[in-house]
């Protein structure tokens, strides 16, 4: 099966039939390990056992920009290159982004109070990611205003392309501003500043939620396009008892 | 396994992230069972796709 096949609504349906009980398995495998590993990760010098809070945080704040770039890339698929399934990919991801984005934001202020003192503080990369939870709220809202699939496409996908631009802002707010959340301590030149003992942990975790992310990501496509098939369905449908 | 003293913060991070994970997959399972039922029943009406493939295909 090349890419080209994808397009393709019915042969993608029987590609996820195939492989999601593989990729559910495989999730469950890795979230299982990461988990082991951060119960038993050592308590960190200056945070302690609230360290363990890390290996959930950071993973879904990843995630909560990953999943804005896919729909991003999807954005361009229904814009410039109309793919078929470029809009049943965005619409089905921005859910799942939202939950991620919305468990970063509390995992990260369940972790702030017992470490700065406080739940929240508008500094620019807390406000940048809150600003990028309401936007994934507002695209939801809008693939439900409209009730035309294709209609409604068009619209999320420049919102979603014009949402895009928060990316680096988050992504580069603790560089640019002076802000309370610490920099970059993974992603970064010159390699982790983490010790070997929580970044193992953290890795498995993040891979163990990225295929969460793509297990539910495909299983929400499949319901899309059967959502689709109903609606279209339900026109002939009305048109033959109009007839 | 000790937790210090900010436990409750901990524990509540950990159970809040798995019951939103819990709830998406829940949503997306109805969801799927609830858009094949809708299909099965269009099809009982006979409304049928043009390629023929009815909802009992889908797995």
């Amino acid at each position: 099966m090349t890419l080209i096949d994808l397009a393709n609504p019915t042969k993608f349906l029987s590609l996820t039939a195939r492989i999601l009980p593989w990729l559910a398995g495989a999730t469950a495998i890795l979230l299982l390990i990461g988990l082991y590993q951060a119960a038993m990760a050592p308590d960190d010098y200056q945070q302690g056992a609230t360290v363990k809070i890390m290996f959930i945080h950071v993973p879904n704040a990843w995630l909560s920009m990953f999943v804005w770039g896919v729909m991003s890339l999807a954005a361009l698929g229904t814009l410039v290159w109309r793919h078929p399934l470029a809009d049943v990919a965005a619409k089905a991801a921005a859910p799942i982004g939202a939950a991620f984005t919305f468990l970063a934001l509390v995992t990260g202020s369940l972790w702030g109070r017992p470490m700065w003192g406080t739940y929240w503080q508008w500094d620019a990369r807390l406000t940048s990611v809150l600003i990028l939870f309401l936007m994934y709220l507002g695209l939801i809202a809008l693939w439900r205003a409209v009730d035309d699939p294709s209609r409604a496409a068009r619209a999320a996908a420049i919102l979603t392309l014009v949402g895009a631009l928060n990316l680096p802002i988050i992504k580069f707010s603790v560089d640019w501003w002076n802000t309370l959340h610490q920099p970059a301590s993974v992603l970064r030149m010159g390699g982790s500043t983490l010790d070997r003992a929580f970044l193992i942990p953290l890795l498995v975790m993040a891979v163990g939620f990225s295929l969460l992310f793509v297990t539910l990501h495909l299983a929400a496509m499949r319901n899309e396009i059967l959502r689709r098939r109903v609606r279209s369905l339900q026109i002939m449908q009305a048109s033959q008892q109009a007839a | 396994m000790a937790l210090g003293p900010y436990a409750s913060f901990i524990v509540t991070s950990y159970a809040l992230v798995a019951a939103v994970v819990a709830i998406l997959i829940a949503w997306i399972a109805i969801d799927f069972r609830r858009q094949k039922a809708r299909l099965r029943e269009l099809e009982a009406s006979g409304i049928t796709r043009r390629s023929g493939r009815s909802a009992g295909d889908i797995r």
